[in-house]
């Protein structure tokens, strides 16, 4: 019999498929792996630490950098934090603004991860597509608020810019245009025999294992628990829109791309109902103090970013800055999984699973 | 801005600077305004500094108080990079005794002393609304040592929430299977949807935890986030548990001492505690016995200190 010596590998820090930097040192069996154990921590800046000092407007900026992919929602779960503990009323202008923004947000940060994990197992030409799309989002928001990226967009008590002139009927188009698209992605990958064979049944769990390690988003549903905050635990304007949870039943690589394929699908639903009632006129900023100080309590409040619950979990003593701001981050908390699938899957698999779990690793180290 | 600013003065060289580093918690009312101060201690706002509670940045005020004053809202809204004037310019001065008119001219000797006396006056009044603040049932116990907590348990007369019962009924379940002393405070959080808030003993929290994600009325299978605070006189982990079939939320409090913070780890029961309780020993130094791997997961190996603490200092003020 032939036998292997064990082999100690180091993947990343540097390295494409870590989707930034992040290390993972791979104990080897021949080809299979024995043991994993992640390393983290490289792009750590202390966000929390930070916030300590400095008053909530100031720390909107600093949210846009945690999920780099998907800013808006993070703006959103900080003031909506503070909202909600101040009992700040939104204008109803602005909130559909920001629910515009972070459906439209969710369709590029999935595209984001669509492109990148074909890549990450071998198909090129995807990325190109899903490129080309999301960029056409993110010069919607550059014609929103002037940026790209980190967008800052939206303040305690509403949003800072009122959409220009044609903006939302510029969404409508973009909207319409992204319906086509998605039958070509699907006629482009979907059904790619060699997609199937490097997804289906790989870095499968069930329903109880993806609760016991706190899995949310696309991850927690792929396994079967049809868990969406924005439809159980509804926030900003949710309940108005109707709109479907996909669930998978295999818990596989597999289910979970194509519930992240579907849940473009409910985003752009999503958005033609709220372009359709957006309001003719209106405030985008609410009444908010001078100085925007919480009275003395805490609050945690949560929301489905597309990488599943973000939750900000907020301490105030009644000054203007917080006493203590924790972000549940929901790309930190799903990682946690990855050394348990690992253990028994073969190399090649590595890439595939840790890309399956959808993880920015500006939120996961913070 | 206010970073740079409080690094600038954290330099641990003198007792005053150190006192500003360690935040604002020292002077209660008046802390809000002075972290302003700081922030506007770029541009020559005085209103801002004025505000400020600590003897050093106190001289920082008079010094700033030669060149030509501004309102401190308008100074920091400028520093904070927003269009000046507009809503959300963070950081006003506190009260009204401290807003300038926001015209540049230079001040005369005795309105700078006036204004000076104006705000000696503000703080001593937002002291003694502190210490009042104390005596009437506050939402965060610790805020002023235990007094508040123990006022916390009186009620407000006012209907009670509709998660009243439930509160109730866990705290029942948990006195009765884990032990009469196990919950030592139990409320309703009224702002974040009336979550009903335990504060469990340490010693029984292993034993609570078993039969909050286990017993058959609770089952608290979905533990959503774990986060360690620093509350000064003692260190709180709090966690927020959801069942994901009844959608039923509670948050549980568990407090340790400050100077060997200790909690029982749960990563046994929710294994989604573990890089948490991994992150919350690294950033708060709260050990958890009975965690199968705790080390440091943000910090490198060999960083002194703990970052999350409100009393840290770096060992190299350069970093």
């Amino acid at each position: 019999m032939i036998r292997t010596e064990e082999l100690l590998l180091n993947v990343g820090p540097q390295h494409p498929s870590t989707h930034g930097v992040f290390r993972i040192i791979v104990k080897l069996d021949g080809e299979i792996i024995t043991e994993a154990t992640p390393v983290m921590g490289y792009l750590h800046r202390g966000t929390e630490k930070l916030a300590e000092q400095l008053n909530f407007t100031q720390i909107i900026p600093y949210t846009d950098r945690m999920d780099y992919v998907s800013a808006m929602t993070n703006n959103y779960v900080l003031v909506h934090a503070v909202e909600k503990l101040m009992g700040i009323e939104v204008p109803e202008r602005a909130e559909f603004l920001r629910l515009i923004v972070m459906e439209l947000q969710r369709v590029a940060s999935h595209l984001v991860w669509w492109g990148t994990y074909l890549l990450d197992i071998g198909a090129l030409s995807p990325f190109l597509y899903a490129f080309n799309d999301r960029e056409r989002i993110l010069q919607l928001f550059n014609e929103l608020c002037g940026a790209r990226l980190t967008y800052n967009y939206m303040r305690v008590g509403g949003v800072k810019w009122d959409a220009p002139e044609g903006w939302i009927d510029k969404v409508k188009e973009f909207v319409r245009s992204m319906h086509g698209k998605l039958a070509e992605y699907d006629k482009l990958a979907s059904g790619n025999e060699i997609l199937l064979s490097r997804l289906k049944g790989v870095g499968a769990y069930d329903a109880e294992t993806a609760i016991a390690y706190g899995l949310s988003g696309a991850n927690l549903r792929s396994a079967g628990v049809k868990w969406d905050l924005r439809k159980n635990e509804p926030y900003s304007l949710y309940d108005r829109f109707e709109f479907d949870v996909p669930v998978g039943t295999n818990g596989d690589c597999y289910d979970r791309y194509l519930i992240r394929l579907e849940e473009i699908r409910q985003s752009l639903r999503i958005l033609e109902q709220a372009l359709e009632q957006f309001p003719a006129g209106g405030e985008t900023m609410g009444k908010v103090p001078r100085v925007i100080r919480p009275p003395a309590g805490e609050i945690y409040v949560r929301i489905e970013s597309p990488r599943g619950e973000i939750g900000c979990y907020l301490v105030s003593k009644g000054k203007a800055e917080p006493y203590r701001l924790k972000f549940r981050r929901p790309s930190f908390v799903n990682l946690q999984i990855l050394p348990k699938l690992l253990v028994g899957e073969s190399m090649t698999n590595l890439v595939t699973i840790l890309g399956g779990i959808d993880i920015v690793l500006g939120e996961v180290d913070c | 801005m206010s970073g740079d600013d409080r690094r600038d003065g954290g330099k641990p060289e003198t007792a005053n600077e150190e006192k500003l580093w360690m935040g604002s918690g020292e002077s209660p009312g008046t802390a809000g305004a002075e972290a302003s101060g700081s922030a506007s201690g770029e541009a020559p706002g005085t209103a801002g500094a004025e505000a400020s509670g600590t003897s050093s940045a106190e001289a920082s005020g008079t010094v700033s108080g030669e060149a030509p004053g501004t309102a401190g809202a308008e100074a920091s809204g400028t520093v904070s990079g927003e269009a000046s004037g507009t809503v959300e310019a963070p950081a006003a001065p506190a009260d009204g005794t401290k807003a300038q008119p926001s015209v540049r001219r230079p001040e005369t000797d005795e309105e700078k002393a006036a204004r000076r006396k104006a705000a000696l006056e503000a703080r001593e009044a937002a002291k003694a609304a502190a210490a009042q603040g104390a005596a009437r049932p506050a939402a965060a116990p610790g805020a002023a040592g235990g007094a508040a907590s123990a006022a916390g348990e009186a009620a407000a007369p006012k209907p009670p929430s509709p998660n009243q019962p439930l509160l109730d009924r866990v705290v029942q379940l948990l006195r009765e299977l884990a032990g009469e002393d196990a919950v030592e405070e139990a409320s309703i959080n009224e702002p974040n949807d009336h979550l009903p808030t335990l504060v469990v003993k340490a010693e029984r929290w292993p034993a609570c935890a078993k039969l909050l994600r286990s017993h058959p009325e609770l089952n608290l299978n979905y533990l959503r986030n774990v986060a360690g605070v620093d509350q000064e006189t003692h260190m709180e982990v709090v966690y927020h548990l959801l069942s994901l079939d009844s959608g039923r939320n509670y948050a549980v409090k568990v407090r340790t001492d400050r100077d060997r913070p200790q909690v029982p780890s749960v990563t046994p029961i929710w294994p989604t505690a573990n890089w948490n309780e991994r992150e919350i020993y690294d950033l708060l130094g709260i050990d958890f016995p009975g965690h199968p791997d705790l080390r440091r997961i943000m910090m490198p190996d060999d960083w002194v200190g703990h970052p999350l603490r409100k009393d840290y200092v770096p060992l190299d003020p350069e970093v």
